[in-house]
């Protein structure tokens, strides 16, 4: 297993154990398991699979489409670049170079000591401090490239 | 009202700004004075980039509007409207009549009067910032499911009928009109029928219906109730973006209060009509907006679009009858059955009635949500309701539609923003975003934004989507990075137009408008950055400062390979 901590898989079978053989609900399992988790973990998916009755690779057909679903455990804290239309206008491509660069990752990815994952976000509401990024849940509005790393130092 | 009224926005546009912090500091501050106080978030009334906004209705006084306000200054802010009579000078903008005799304050400007607020219409966001979403005795206070319980001892025909007069089309943007779209599904035999909510709004740029849900979910619910009786449904889906966790909180909330009144479950108001609603998390997948992907993801299965026919209306989810609506049709539902008809229809174009809600984003003075009639120039919306472009200066473009639109440029300011219109000019009316560039906005680099969302969000079924928008985003990217050679453009226009014409579903058919639009009207800056490889816009990622004189002639013009 990637991180090396143990999964409590009883969880998985209490969130499927409703949608037995009802495979209309995956998405709906696929969301629980991932809020228990942080992350798809692939002896869930087996579970969730054989519970439910389908393939796994109809799981993972499924998981890998919709851009919510992670087969990763996340980083320790989330950046969220705006990439929004107001965000982009004003200028959060050059806030998302600035991070990739500094974190060595790609959106969607973490970093190897597992600190930090960076994702692009569609428009988070709050056009009027474009641009804006997100750590965990504290908001940077109105942010300029120059000072952005600046901003990372607390979450060290 | 005998208590002093304190509302804060509460939408995820004022939540992120600080208004939990407000919220706190107002309890702190009322419980020390010991006032009795009516405090209640509302949802957003349109100003974001005026929030978080709070305000204070002592009793028999006008609503005081305050802009910018953080925790630390609700004390000062309340002393001075309580203690003092006189609103805080600092963070005032408007007042608001709430109730008819309001006794108002000298020298502050009322919200109706602010160029912001004069040519607008609020039909759709009549609650929005009014109401707590929380309580549905807000929503019932203001005529909310009074329009329902007319409607359901109507016969379904004669609901249908209304919609129809009103000439409501729908607002998700392809602009069929709703009562047609009942009419058909009403007329298909079943013994079981859906009524969908289509709150997957995906636009970078667009928060038009997240407001609406946020602010005023019980009007989305109404519309829901009066559409599935005109069908003949007894359930309800609300297909929601799980990037919208506020709203479907709020949706949660109105949806048990419904039921606990009755609203919402079997023979409702006594009619003999029964209706449920159920709430669909989305995963985060663009094309689920599109109806067909959008009921695949329903059942359980990747998000991806069918060809129609069949339509929805014959065979949809689970291969039954299915109409699907968009949140800001439905919340119309409620003003056009207590108003009429023809009070509706008397709103707007011959061919588009009634108002639009856009979000108005980008280079613009208020950023925010609007709502206007049908017909009004993009002029009036920019300059008028916007307050033009900050910083002095030059209009360069609109984009309106987000990724399936396009951009016009300033010669097109006066057309008249109506379906037809647009698409005529170029654009579309899509759900309602509209973003606007002024003269720093690099064309290539707006097109190559929206075509990036467009080519990332693609769902890989058919070949001129899937492989088209790639191929059309390489060439981009390529002129973006100043390796552009003469006749990209041709094949740019080409290449669009059949990804146009041969995809399978909305999202292929219109991801390339950016791009021939920016072509269309902006044709000189590819032909300037791929001759000359330069740009002299700030957005365009090769853009660099100008060196200073003498440096430019370095600049060397490599051949085309």
């Amino acid at each position: 297993m990637e991180c090396g901590c143990e999964i409590d898989l009883s969880q998985t079978e209490l969130i499927v154990a409703p949608y037995r053989n009802k495979p209309y609900a995956l998405i709906p399992v696929l969301q629980k398991v991932q809020a228990t988790y942080g992350y798809l973990p692939k002896e869930a998916v087996s579970i969730i699979a054989r519970r439910m009755n389908i393939y796994e690779s109809r799981v993972y057909g499924v998981a890998t489409f919709y851009a919510q679903f992670r087969l990763q455990p996340k980083g320790e804290n989330t950046i969220k670049v705006c990439v929004g239309t107001a965000c982009h206008v004003k200028g959060s491509g050059r806030i998302s170079e600035e991070l990739q660069k500094s974190l060595g990752i790609k959106p969607g990815e973490t970093t190897e000591d597992r600190k930090f994952s960076l994702e692009h976000v569609a428009c988070v509401g709050a056009c009027g401090l474009a641009p804006i990024i997100l750590v965990n849940d504290d908001v940077y509005g109105k942010l300029a490239v120059e000072d952005t790393l600046a901003k990372l130092e607390k979450y060290k | 009202m005998s208590k002093t009224t304190v509302i804060v926005g509460t939408g995820t546009c004022g939540l992120i700004a600080g208004a939990r912090g407000v919220m706190d500091a107002v309890r702190e501050e009322t419980a020390k004075r010991g006032l009795d106080t009516n405090l209640f978030g509302s949802g957003c009334i349109g100003m974001s980039s005026h929030e978080p906004i709070m305000s204070v209705a002592l009793p028999g006084r006008t609503r005081v509007m305050y802009e910018g306000v953080q925790g630390e200054m609700v004390a000062d802010i309340l002393a001075h409207q309580i203690d003092k009579g006189t609103p805080h000078p600092n963070h005032v903008f408007c007042q608001m009549r709430e109730h008819a005799d309001d006794v108002a304050y000298e020298g502050i400007p009322y919200y109706d009067d602010l160029p912001y607020a004069k040519k607008q219409v609020r039909v759709v966001l009549r609650n929005c910032g009014h109401i707590n979403p929380e309580d549905i005795d807000h929503y019932t206070a203001r005529e909310g499911y009074e329009a329902a319980k007319k409607a359901l001892f109507m016969t379904p025909e004669a609901v249908i009928n209304v919609v129809k007069q009103s000439g409501i089309r729908g607002r998700g943007g392809g602009g069929f009109p709703t009562g047609i779209k009942w009419d058909f599904c009403r007329k298909v035999e079943a013994d079981q029928k859906y009524f969908i909510c289509n709150a997957d709004e995906g636009d970078p740029g667009a928060f038009m219906d997240r407001c609406v849900l946020e602010g005023d979910p019980h009007s989305v619910l109404e519309g829901m109730l009066i559409g599935g009786f005109a069908i003949g449904a007894t359930i309800g889906y609300i297909y929601v973006r799980a990037e919208y966790p506020l709203a479907i909180q709020r949706l949660n909330i109105a949806i048990s209060q419904a039921r606990e009144k009755g609203f919402l479950g079997k023979n409702i108001f006594g009619s003999g009509f029964d209706f449920d609603i159920l709430i669909k998390e989305g995963a985060g997948a663009f094309v689920c907006g599109e109806e067909t992907a959008l009921m695949a993801s329903i059942e359980g299965l990747r998000g991806m679009p069918r060809p129609k026919p069949p339509f929805p209306a014959q065979k949809g989810l689970w291969g039954k009858p299915t109409v699907i609506n968009n949140v800001e049709t439905l919340a119309n539902l409620n003003p056009i059955f207590l108003n009429g008809a023809e009070w509706y229809a008397a709103m707007g174009t011959e061919k588009s009635k009634g108002t639009k809600v856009f979000a108005l984003t980008g280079k613009i003075q208020n950023t925010g949500l609007v709502e206007v009639p049908m017909g009004i120039t993009l002029r009036e919306i920019i300059y008028d309701i916007g307050g033009g472009i900050p910083d002095g200066k030059e209009f360069k473009a609109v984009q309106t539609g987000g990724p399936s639109g396009g951009c016009l440029p300033a010669s097109f300011l006066d057309t008249p923003v109506d379906y037809e219109s647009l698409i005529a000019a170029g654009g579309m009316m899509g759900s309602g975003g509209m973003v606007v560039m002024d003269e720093t906005t690099c064309m290539i680099d707006m097109a190559r934004f929206f075509l990036d969302f467009s080519q990332n969000e693609s769902c890989g079924k058919c070949v001129p989507c899937r492989i088209g928008t790639k191929r059309m985003l390489e060439t981009l990217e390529k002129i973006c990075n100043r390796r552009g050679k003469p006749g990209d453009v041709e094949m740019l226009i080409e290449l669009g137009t059949d990804v146009c014409n041969t995809s399978l579903c909305g999202l292929g058919q219109t991801a390339p408008n950016p791009v021939l639009s920016t072509i269309r009207h902006f044709k000189h800056e590819y032909d300037q950055v791929i001759e000359k490889k330069v740009c002299q816009y700030e957005t365009c990622p090769g853009y660099k400062k100008p060196a200073p004189a003498g440096a430019a002639a370095k600049t060397k013009e490599t051949a085309p390979a």
